[in-house]
């Protein structure tokens, strides 16, 4: 599996960013080698289409999983038609998501929000 | 000086603050006027006017149609989207028609001429008659993102240098929409509550108005006896004050049977008269004063 998570900060051990589109970096965990790589969200500071862009960012990534607090309804058309499954994350750190949905805790994301077009959020 | 009719716009920084009110009743009070319902996700001018037999016409604006067997999957236009309204998933070009900025980009780029452009409806605008006002209502679809097509329609449907004076009743708020609402305004009238929150919203619509050099002046609406936070916001950066509406339940009543109070009754007919008086005098001593500098 390739587990990508949005990501205040480059470290495993810190929480999960609650914005998908607008997170600062995208962790991309390879399950099979352990090995974390981290990619500069480009899409964060768009005035618009952020979540569209994101979720670019990461169907090209390679990534078959995505794990985020929310997610908007145009990202997930993205997602969904690059074949990427999208779950819900818990509180607590990256390495502590990673380690729920191997052992199969979490639970898939299946409401997602209207876009925000400038009227905040 | 001033000859011309002048284009008010009426703003706010919240709804429900009297925007329709104030520019209803002043395009009432005006005799042969425009009026322009700009606040196209939910106008209401029109209940209170009740125009008779209204045109309507609908309000296009252009996206790309992708052909997918002509499409190469080289992603040129999903890298040119400054507005990410294309994503590329599996093999093609995905639209996301109401984040598009109807640009033309992706078309004029497409090296396999796979994208041309098609007509979108977003809106409508009718146009009718009450009394001796133009009444002009702007709609936006449900769903839709942007206003500003349809607002952009009913600001050039106005004659420019007409007969008659224009009153404009904005969207609420300061952003985009209302920008392009007061664009063409020689005067704009803000729109406040007696309240905390009404001082807040009028403190963003003042900085608006100040960015864009428009001359302007308040009303503060719904007054009360007591502290006024607006009128107190106005006092510190010397905004002229155009004029009071009381917190009065005949003009409540008035206003909730869609009846227009400078019709209906003499009080408010002087009250929004000399407000209109007002207004051309503000804008005369602005025009006065520019003509200076």
């Amino acid at each position: 599996m390739k587990i990508t998570i949005p990501m205040n900060e480059q470290k495993l051990e810190s929480g999960v960013c609650p914005s998908f589109g607008r997170a600062p970096y995208f962790l991309l965990y390879d399950t099979n080698t352990n090995e974390s790589k981290w990619i500069a969200n480009s899409a964060a500071e768009s005035s618009g289409g952020a979540g569209i862009a994101a979720a670019q960012l990461i169907a090209d990534s390679g990534a078959d999983t995505l794990i985020a607090p929310r997610c908007g309804e145009n990202a997930e058309k993205v997602l969904s038609g690059a074949n990427i499954k999208v779950f819900r994350s818990v509180d607590g750190t990256a390495k502590k998501n990673i380690d729920a949905l191997i052992e199969g805790k979490l639970s898939p994301l299946s409401e997602f929000h209207a876009g925000f077009h400038g009227h905040g959020g | 000086m001033v000859d011309k009719p002048l284009t008010v716009a009426v703003l706010s920084g919240k709804g429900g603050t009297g925007k329709t009110l104030v520019s209803v009743n002043l395009a009432a009070a005006a005799g042969e006027a425009v009026y322009l319902d700009c606040d196209v996700e939910e106008p209401n001018g029109h209940l209170f006017f009740k125009p008779e037999k209204p045109e309507e016409e609908t309000v296009e604006v252009k996206i790309p149609q992708i052909d997918s067997d002509r499409c190469t999957g080289c992603r040129k236009c999903v890298e040119f989207c400054a507005f990410h309204a294309l994503a590329f998933v599996g093999d093609h070009p995905m639209l996301f028609d109401e984040v598009c900025h109807s640009c033309g980009g992706c078309a004029l780029l497409c090296p396999a001429g796979a994208i041309r452009e098609t007509d979108k409806m977003v809106g409508t605008v009718s146009s009718g008659r009450s009394d001796s006002v133009d009444v002009l209502t702007g709609q936006l679809n449900i769903g839709e993102a942007s206003g500003i097509p349809v607002i952009k329609r009913l600001l050039g449907k106005t004659p420019s240098g007409g007969e008659c004076p224009v009153f404009i009743d904005c969207p609420p708020g300061s952003a985009c929409a209302v920008m392009e609402s007061i664009r063409d305004a020689d005067f704009c009238v803000l729109v406040a509550e007696p309240t905390i929150f009404g001082a807040h919203n009028l403190a963003m619509v003042y900085e608006l108005v100040t960015l864009f050099n428009k001359p302007f002046g308040a009303v503060l609406n719904k007054c009360q006896e007591g502290a006024n936070p607006s009128e107190a916001f106005c006092l510190e950066h010397q905004i002229p004050i155009l004029g009071r509406i009381p917190f009065d339940s005949e003009l409540g009543a008035l206003n909730s049977e869609g009846n227009i109070a400078a019709r209906e009754n003499q009080w408010y007919r002087e009250l929004f008269g000399s407000l209109l008086e007002r207004i051309g005098k503000e804008a005369q001593h602005e025009a006065a004063f520019d003509s200076q500098r």
